[in-house]
């Protein structure tokens, strides 16, 4: 019983508020920090690319933005997921949060395409499957926000939304995959699991040090605006009621 | 060292536009985001304030 009390003790909303709290300017100076090194990296020390020159450095935000986009639609569909199925409210207030976070990394891996498909492919879009398919989790991410802000009751909105964000998640291997199952002018992918990357490593050191600069940025955005939803959720809850007293004493 | 001066930084070998068009972006984004979610606690704690 116990053990499973302290397994779940962060599934409580004031639990998880105040560790959150505590997190989030850890978690925005890790970003800022492996940031700067990476832009470091990035700029200064990879090499210039034989046949692409300078645009190519796009690729340092251009494939950490996709795979955010990507990853935060999975984590939004489980999470919401395990609000529906175990009536868990703050799996679905997380979900919620990554929504709008999400929803910007896709439009930042659609932007930096568009930068980059320009000059080297010289067109700023192409109907292509790996590239219909991002835009495609774009209105995913856009159509669930949509549909739970428009519903009143806030826990049926939750499942609605978790039915949605379910059913759109077949999209994400699609996208993964497009460049393989379709014949496409993206190029393929960059990092794979049983061979040798293809780039010079200085150029994939700035990539990943750029990803887990976004990884710790969503995850600080994220954690803020959960904090937000709880608040707005849970407003006349003893401990919230409690947190505010004490912020009037403090002179907050 | 890839650059001998600031201007040819700036200037990305002449996709500039495109290479600084991508990071501005991201730059922006990030920062009007974090501002939106900061605000939108700040009122949800205002809110709670008033209201005990």
């Amino acid at each position: 019983m116990t053990s499973s009390l302290r397994f779940f003790t962060y599934a409580s909303p004031p639990r998880f508020y105040a560790l959150a709290g505590r997190l989030i300017p850890w978690l925005f100076g890790l970003a800022g920090l492996v940031g700067l090194v990476g832009l470091y990296v990035g700029f200064f020390v990879a090499p210039t690319d034989a046949t692409q020159g300078q645009a190519y450095r796009i690729i340092f935000i251009h494939v950490p933005a996709a795979w955010m986009s990507m990853l935060l639609y999975l984590v939004m569909a489980g999470w919401a997921a395990v609000g529906w199925a175990f009536n868990a409210r703050l799996a679905s207030m997380v979900a919620r949060a990554l929504a709008p976070t999400g929803t910007l990394f896709t439009v930042l891996a659609l932007w930096t395409g568009a930068l980059w498909g320009k000059p080297t492919w010289g067109a700023w879009w192409v109907w292509d499957a790996r590239l219909t398919s991002e835009l495609i989790l774009l209105f995913l991410y856009l159509g669930y926000i949509a549909l739970v802000e428009s519903i009143d009751d806030t826990r049926r909105a939750d499942y609605a939304g978790a039915l949605l964000a379910l059913v759109g998640a077949v999209n994400v291997p699609v996208i993964y995959f497009s460049v393989r199952w379709w014949n496409t002018l993206h190029q393929g992918a960059s990092i794979s699991m049983s061979a040798a990357p293809t780039m010079a490593h200085t150029m994939l050191s700035a990539m990943l040090l750029m990803t887990v600069a976004f990884w710790a940025y969503a995850f600080a955005v994220v954690f803020m605006r959960t904090r937000a939803i709880i608040l707005e959720r849970e407003r006349d809850a003893d401990w919230v009621l409690a947190l505010a007293r004490q912020r009037a004493g403090a002179g907050e | 060292m890839n650059w001998n001066s600031w201007g040819e930084f700036w200037a990305m070998g002449g996709y500039g536009l495109y290479v600084w068009g991508s990071y501005g972006l991201c730059a922006v984004v990030f920062v009007l985001e974090s501002l939106s979610a900061r605000r939108r606690l700040k009122r949800a704690l205002s809110q709670i304030h008033d209201a005990g």
